[in-house]
């Protein structure tokens, strides 16, 4: 049979097809069944990780938590924990799953910690892809982790030796966010400073963050510019509301002073936020078009065909 | 959409989070959390915008294919959905050009846009279906190459390295052009649909539906739609995809009430009443193509483009395609066909 393509535009006479409408169809049936999205958090303990969660979704992942003394610690190696809440605004489900990695850089000897923590994200790509080699796939579930918080801490000195080969381990096999946790133990300067330090050592070390694509021509290319110069965010998480000038928020109160998680002259929050939930969609295309199919071709190319 | 401020959303939100029992991931959950309050917005509605933006961006394909004899008005009828020329009329066979032998398919291909949206669009025609003198099996060329981009579009899909978006050549609507006869469907007309709706999309259309009066339309619909029934036809929308109430709802009317749709194709514009329509003139009136009282080509139009265009894909792609998909691993024993792409070697183990 013959096949021409060619790409030319035909001005249309005067009329109106209606195929601009496409895009509200494609939405129509997501919209329907909601969104997943799988966020998993990297960090030692007590950096704030539990908290920021909650500011940044305003709920409480953790009603009953146990935090377990040093002594337990020492027994423990680093565990997997799963929350799932489901999250509605103005009509839009989504379904977000919070993987926790409670253990993490806990033991005396680190060394093995992120194993699990890879193994846990292969294996989320395995069961993918066998979800997706299989028979039925009308119902395939993605659990694959979309994106990953990296707490540093704000006490060092910039990225400690665990920071710099879990992120080289990780950073072809999730969307890696670096955050500076518990901001608010830093003047402005030595946040700068930090946050100079991280970015040095992370392009020193060839570590690949996740890259935050370009602005589209109606997108604020300033805002877009002001939240990439920002990265590694700084920020402040609270679970308790303080009144502040007759509103209740979130906030930290101090003798010398109250925080306020939401105020951006406090620390970077509402950017971390704002960016998280703007490229929820680019996160997800990203771990599929790359790390997924990063993972897809070296597993195929292994069982040898 | 939504009624109502988001903050009265709070009330609305927390019967809304009933965790659902959901595929437990293989290491151990903590107990659903439930939103507590939501005070405040956090954006997650902006997904939408995202992925309409996204969409909009990497544009949109779609095939559709139409069959029936010559001079049904079928490339006149794709010119005037599209309100383009997009797809070349033939005025007949002439004397030195032939009657092809068997079916031909001719895929041609534009890029049309409308309020910023890109549509890739491709025409296959199917010149010479039902014009021989013995027509037996004449739909075989034409399953062949439906199956043919089902195949194209595995292959890509099993490749180890593959594309990120896999071009889509895979016919998602064929409009079938039934002759206005007025009598019933020909046997060729039935054993064409049998025989495709199995595989692809099927609508059906009365062709050149200025033919008849408005009694002898619905008179001939009503048999049309009772022939297709009583031999198990099950033309597009079928009855089995209705996803949900509101789509049942709205395609029972649109199966029982609407279809076949009776069209009248034009790309000529006349005058009427002020306004530029499109149209067919006569001694005795001008025909309006955009007309409801004259023929139902607006609703097809609507149908296919305004309202059906993204489910025609999706049925397709996860139904046709699947379906087509599931043959070939239970063929090849259950395991994914895999190819490596190399230079030398194009040919797959399929």
């Amino acid at each position: 049979y013959t096949q021409a393509v060619f790409s030319c535009q035909f001005s249309d006479s005067a009329g109106y097809v209606g195929f601009a409408n496409l895009p509200n169809q494609v939405h129509r049936k997501s919209v329907k069944k909601g969104f997943e999205f799988t966020l998993m958090v990297v960090g030692e303990s007590g950096l704030g990780k539990s908290t920021l969660i909650n500011s940044l979704f305003l709920t409480d992942l953790y009603p009953e938590r146990y935090i377990p003394g040093a002594a337990e610690k020492i027994e423990r190696t680093v565990q997997i924990e799963a929350s799932t809440v489901e999250i509605e605004e103005r009509g839009v489900k989504l379904r977000l799953t919070v993987v926790d990695t409670p253990g993490y850089g806990d033991a005396i000897n680190s060394q093995d910690c992120f194993k699990t923590i890879i193994q846990y994200i292969d294996n989320q790509f395995e069961r993918y892809l066998h979800d997706e080699s299989g028979l039925n796939r009308r119902h395939i579930i993605d659990n694959r982790v979309h994106c990953c918080f990296y707490f540093i801490s704000p006490f060092g000195h910039g990225l400690k030796p665990l920071d710099v080969e879990f992120m080289k381990a990780l950073h072809g096999k999730v969307n890696i966010v670096p955050v500076i946790a518990k901001a608010d133990t830093l003047t402005l300067k030595e946040r700068e400073r930090l946050k100079r330090r991280v970015l040095d050592e992370i392009s020193e070390h060839g570590i690949r963050i996740y890259q935050l694509p370009d602005a589209d021509s109606d997108e604020d290319e300033e805002f877009k510019e002001q939240t990439r110069a920002s990265i590694p965010f700084a920020v402040i998480g609270s679970n308790q509301l303080i009144e502040v000038k007759g509103k209740k928020i979130r906030g930290r109160l101090y003798p010398w002073g109250v925080v306020e998680v939401e105020n951006p002259e406090h620390n970077d929050f509402l950017k971390l936020r704002t960016m998280l939930v703007t490229h929820m969609q680019d996160l997800q295309e990203v771990t599929q078009d790359l790390h997924y199919e990063n993972f897809r071709s070296e597993r195929l190319k292994r069982t040898g065909k | 959409s939504c009624a109502g401020p988001v903050e009265s959303k709070t009330e609305a939100a927390m019967s809304e989070l009933v965790p659902e029992p959901r595929q437990k991931p293989v290491v151990p959950t903590k107990p659903m959390g439930i939103n507590t309050s939501l005070l405040g917005y956090i954006g997650i509605d902006t997904i939408i915008e995202q992925m309409r933006k996204k969409t909009m961006k990497t544009g949109f394909d779609f095939n559709i294919m139409v069959v029936g004899q010559s001079g049904l008005g079928k490339s006149t009828l794709v010119n005037t959905l599209f309100k383009s020329q997009v797809s070349r009329k033939s005025s007949g066979w002439n004397r030195e050009e032939k009657i092809p032998k068997t079916v031909e398919i001719k895929a041609i291909g534009h890029v049309i846009e409308e309020g910023g949206v890109k549509m890739k669009l491709t025409v296959i025609d199917t010149p010479g279906f039902g014009d021989q003198i013995n027509n037996e099996n004449c739909w075989e060329p034409i399953e062949k190459y439906i199956n043919e981009q089902y195949e194209k579009f595995l292959k890509e899909e099993v490749n180890i390295a593959r594309k990120k978006r896999i071009p889509d050549t895979r016919v998602h609507c064929c409009l079938y052009f039934i002759s206005p006869t007025g009598h019933s469907l020909r046997p060729l007309d039935l054993e064409f649909m049998k025989h495709l709706s199995k595989v692809v999309n099927i609508i059906p259309v009365i062709a050149k539906a200025d033919t008849m009066t408005l009694e002898e339309k619905t008179e001939f619909k009503q048999r049309v739609r009772k022939e297709l029934e009583v031999n198990g036809i099950e033309f597009y929308p079928q009855k089995e995809f209705d996803e949900d109430l509101e789509d049942k709802t709205e395609n029972d009317k649109i199966r029982q009430e609407s279809m076949p749709f009776a069209v009248v194709g034009s790309d000529k514009e006349y005058q009427v009443n002020g306004k530029r329509v499109l149209g067919r003139k006569t001694p005795w009136g001008i025909i309006e193509v955009e007309n409801l009282t004259h023929c139902e080509f607006a609703l097809l139009r609507d149908f296919v483009i305004r309202t059906h265009l993204q489910d025609l894909k999706e049925v397709t792609h996860n139904i046709h395609y699947e379906t087509y998909r599931a043959k070939r691993l239970n063929d090849n024993g259950g395991l994914p066909p895999m190819t490596v792409e190399t230079e030398e070697n194009h040919e797959s183990n399929l």
